[in-house]
């Protein structure tokens, strides 16, 4: 037996930041609480770093035992950790792509006056999702997933004195409920039919069981349901309304939650449940559809997008989407390498977003950007390896993970061509959109406001200026953080090289994971080629985006003429919004105000109230002419009441 | 002999006399010597069950009846005697101050 | 059978029955103390049928003697007429008078229909004084002496009571 790695204290150790920073962090110095919320953060990831050192002389899986909780009958459910490959690529990227964001956030917030505030729920919201990461049981897991919920809800709500962000924070945690409405059905399922929440002995228990044929079954109404909880969480059709309204938070937010780790939790839940859904070809196929059909329809949505946030919100929509093809075709190892990948360039994105508007004063429409490229060189640099990364293009990291999915995607047990070709029309519409952010951004003239001394233009960023006449380049607090991440997307992807990283995870997965090499040579061949038409898709996009926006920067105006309704259509997210509000929001709204208000609230208990003091006056009104001073009536009374004593007595002696 | 029933029957009528008094009548001395007929009646259904069950708790606890009315019988007066003091009347229709 | 027990029966229920009517029928309340009494020598006479000596002299000596006298003396004290009709009450002619007659004629009823002919065997159970005396001060002690002390609460409150109200300060004016 191995000694034990003390796993708990990586969960821990950021709660005692966040719990630090709250409730001191009001009267404490800015370096205190930067210090405090640093440290913590950094000891996690280096706790982490060692746990992978140790790695291979651990014996997998490792279990933890940390406290006990639940224990009722048979069924019990224990404060658990679990670590095995899955959870340790989660655990480094979490605590490695957070600690780097901690860093980005120094800069980025110092001069917001709810800095403590900040760092407190940042810290929080790395203890829940490490929880859920290293939890043994869902009901563990849950926790963390409610919990990232609700340190998105406070994040994205974090400039709460906005209406909007307020909202949105509103829409963030409700949306998510209804997702994990879902989730808890399959998890009350699972208890019923399995008798343990906890890992190995569900996946034990569901192991023997064979595929099940046809559409029906439990398995797949447990994979199905947990698909919603994912569908919540990782944003997907058709509970992804909430993501683009969560730009409203703070950028390294945005990139900390909405990119990197939270809204992969979706993913590693079902990688971690797929026992289950390998057993459950309908469920399987429910997922790879509902991936596929998020990733073309939010790329589609983010051709249009004005605001450089809502591109990348949607570009994060889309990438999700790839995930859960990969885990709908069965290929679980390679949504976990793109989960990897993705929190790299994506991350990086945004943060290089966020210092792109901390350089023009706050300003997010990209109409008002352009040529920043010589005015914010460092940004500029790693923001193209970001999209360089996004787009697909060798030997950036994105190339590597995206095109195993599609290749996936094709030859899985569980895949098809369409499924391919879906992916490869939406790489191409993806590769488009964020060229065309690049090109927005970086090229051509700087349409943007100068940004006078007293920073008029903040609009969304709450953003104190620096008062510099000119767009200006961050700090290199920030720049750090932006160029180690550039560095691991430019190498992150060399790990799938030779299919080293399905290795590496395959004691997770098992063999029915990947559909090893089946027919060696000719399917080589064919991956190759898809391989190459997957770059020629991505050069495609670039070369569309650079006519568009930096050669004839007059087209898109008369594209988007030309097209005119569906344009309209398409800018307005296909009204989806509308739509939701008008088929779910307001029906809710009138149903409460007019039933539950009126008529129960008022007319039911209020009524019931009333009425019973009503009707105890009443009564009182005509009992009190019994008190009427009266002594022989007193005396009618008494004779009376007794005589009807008496008889009873007899009575009952009588019987 | 004589039956039980019949020591009973003229107790419970001795009773009823009592209760009837002590709703018809007005003058108050009236109504409570009503009651105090009430009780002779319970006296006598005591006395004739510890005959009948030959047990002399019966006739033990007619005395104590006995000592209660006659507490109750003073006490009782002296209040009608206050009453009249206060209301010039013995009429109990008049003593209606606890009207609401 | 008919027996000199039943017949001293009859003679002294007819007397207690006459005297309670009488207590009802008539007026003036000096006449219904006097029918008491009647009541009251009666039943004495019924206890000694019974067996119940010393109840029957205590019936006499406290009760009519004692008590009965007192309310004489009330009576006179209070120059007590004639009663005048008032207003009654509904309540007791309603549901009094007949829930005492129901109360009685079900009383009645249950009894005769179910004691059966066990007699009372005249003096059967003698209630001499000593024996009583032995109860009291054995088995009945405990409400002896708490009897004893009511009687003393009711004296101090019937002395209360029936004195004359302090006359009110008069205050220096006149």
């Amino acid at each position: 037996m191995t000694s034990s790695l003390n796993l708990w204290l990586i969960p821990v150790l950021p709660l005692a930041g966040a719990a630090i920073n709250g409730f001191l962090g009001k009267k404490s110095s800015r370096t205190a609480v930067t210090t405090v919320g640093l440290v913590f953060s950094g000891i996690a990831f280096a706790w982490a770093l060692s746990v992978a050192l140790r790695f291979s002389s651990v014996d997998l899986p490792y279990q933890e035992f940390v406290a006990h909780w639940i224990r009722s009958g048979a069924f019990s459910a224990d404060f658990a950790l679990y670590l095995d490959q899955l959870s340790l690529v989660m655990l480094l990227v979490v605590t490695g792509v957070g600690f780097l964001i901690h860093i980005y956030s120094v800069g980025y917030m110092w001069d917001d006056p709810g800095y403590y505030r900040f760092f407190a729920y940042l810290n929080l919201f790395m203890f829940f999702m490490l929880t859920l990461i290293l939890a043994n049981n869902y009901l563990v897991m849950f926790i963390g997933w409610e919990g990232v919920g609700l340190a998105s809800y406070l994040l994205i709500g974090f400039w709460f004195t906005k209406d909007s962000a307020a909202s949105a924070g509103k829409k963030a945690f409700i949306v998510n409920r209804i997702g994990d409405f879902g989730f808890l059905i399959a998890l009350f399922l699972i208890i019923q039919h399995f008798g343990s929440l906890n890992f190995t002995q569900v996946i034990a228990q569901v192991q023997p069981i064979s595929p099940e044929t046809g559409s029906a079954g439990l398995l797949t109404a447990i994979g199905i349901l947990l698909m919603m909880g994912a569908c919540g969480k990782s944003a997907q059709i058709p509970l992804y309304v909430w993501l683009p309204d969560a730009m409203e938070g703070p950028t390294p937010v945005s990139a900390l939650i909405h990119a990197a780790t939270m809204v992969t939790a979706g993913v590693y839940m079902v990688a971690r449940s797929h026992v289950i859904f390998e057993r459950a070809p309908m469920a399987l196929m429910v997922v790879a559809v509902i991936g596929t059909l998020t990733a073309f329809f939010a790329a589609t949505i983010g051709i249009a997008q004005t605001d450089i946030k809502k591109v990348l919100a949607y570009s994060t929509v889309s990438q999700l989407g790839y995930m859960f093809m990969a885990c709908g075709v069965g290929a679980f190892s390679a949504g976990i390498f793109h989960l990897m990948t993705h929190a790299f360039f994506k991350g990086l994105l945004f943060l290089a977003a966020g210092s792109v508007i901390h350089a023009v004063g706050g300003e997010q429409d990209m109409r008002k950007m352009g040529g920043l490229r010589s005015y914010v060189p460092w940004t500029f640099l790693t923001m193209g390896i970001a999209t360089l990364a996004i787009a697909g293009i060798p030997p950036f990291a994105g190339f590597w993970s995206k095109d195993e999915i599609l290749w996936q995607a094709y030859s899985s047990d569980h895949g098809s061509w369409v499924f391919w070709l879906i992916g490869i029309i939406t790489a191409f519409i993806t590769s488009f959109y964020m060229f065309r952010l690049l090109f927005m951004t970086f090229f051509g003239d700087y349409h943007g406001a100068q940004v006078d001394p007293h920073g008029q233009a903040h609009a969304a960023h709450g953003h104190d200026d620096h008062g510099h006449g000119e767009p200006h380049e961050s700090p290199i607090v920030m720049l750090v953080p932006l160029m180690i991440l550039a560095f691991l997307s430019v190498v992150g992807g060399l790990v799938g090289i030779g299919n080293r990283f399905e290795h590496f995870l395959a004691p997770v997965f098992g063999s029915g994971a990947v559909s090893e090499v089946a027919g060696e040579t000719a399917s080589r061949v064919t991956e190759y080629v898809f391989m190459g038409i997957s770059v020629a898709v991505a050069l495609l996009g670039l070369m569309l985006a650079h006519v568009l926006y930096v050669s004839k920067p007059y087209l898109p105006q008369r594209i988007a003429d030309s097209l005119n309704g569906f344009y309209t259509a398409v800018l307005h997210k296909y009204y989806v919004d509308e739509f939701y509000a008008k088929l779910f929001v307001k029906p809710l709204i009138q149903g409460s105000t007019t039933i539950l208000w009126q008529g129960v609230d008022r007319k039911i208990i209020d009524d019931t109230v009333n009425n019973a003091a009503d009707g105890a006056r009443h009564v009182s009104d005509e009992v009190r002419h019994m008190q009427s001073g009266n002594l022989r009536s007193y005396a009618g009374w008494i004779a009376a009441g007794s005589a009807l004593v008496i008889a009873y007595m007899i009575w009952m002696g009588v019987r | 002999m004589v039956p039980l029933s019949y020591y009973l029957v003229l107790s419970g009528f001795l009773f009823a006399c009592g209760v009837a008094g002590f709703l018809i009548k007005r003058n108050i001395i009236t109504i409570f010597m009503s009651i105090e007929l009430m009780l002779n009646g319970v006296n006598l259904s005591f006395v004739a069950f510890a005959a009948h069950w030959h047990v002399l708790a019966g006739q033990v606890f007619v005395f104590f009846v006995m000592v209660v009315a006659a507490a109750e019988a003073a006490v009782g007066l002296a209040i009608i005697i206050a009453v009249y003091r206060t209301r010039e009347t013995l009429n109990v229709d008049q003593v209606n101050l606890l009207k609401l | 059978m008919v027996s000199v027990h039943l017949i001293l029966f009859l003679a002294f229920g007819a007397v207690c029955v006459a005297g309670a009517v009488n207590l009802l029928a008539q007026t003036h309340p000096i006449n219904s103390a006097l029918s008491l009494i009647a009541v009251m020598a009666a039943l004495a006479g019924e206890y000694l049928l019974l067996g119940a000596e010393f109840v029957a002299a205590v019936q006499v000596i406290v009760y009519a003697g004692a008590i009965m006298v007192l309310f004489v003396f009330t009576i006179m004290l209070l120059n007590a007429g004639v009663e005048e009709r008032t207003k009654g009450s509904r309540v007791a002619v309603l549901f009094g008078i007949p829930g005492m007659l129901l109360g009685s004629i079900l009383v009645g009823w249950v009894v005769l229909r179910h004691s059966g002919t066990e007699a009372v065997v005249a003096g059967a159970l003698p209630g001499d004084p000593k024996v009583i005396g032995q109860l009291l001060f054995h088995e009945f002690l405990l409400p002896f002496e708490i009897t004893s002390v009511l009687i003393l609460i009711a004296i101090m409150g019937a002395v209360v009571l029936a004195s004359k109200p302090a006359t009110s300060p008069a205050g220096k004016v006149e």
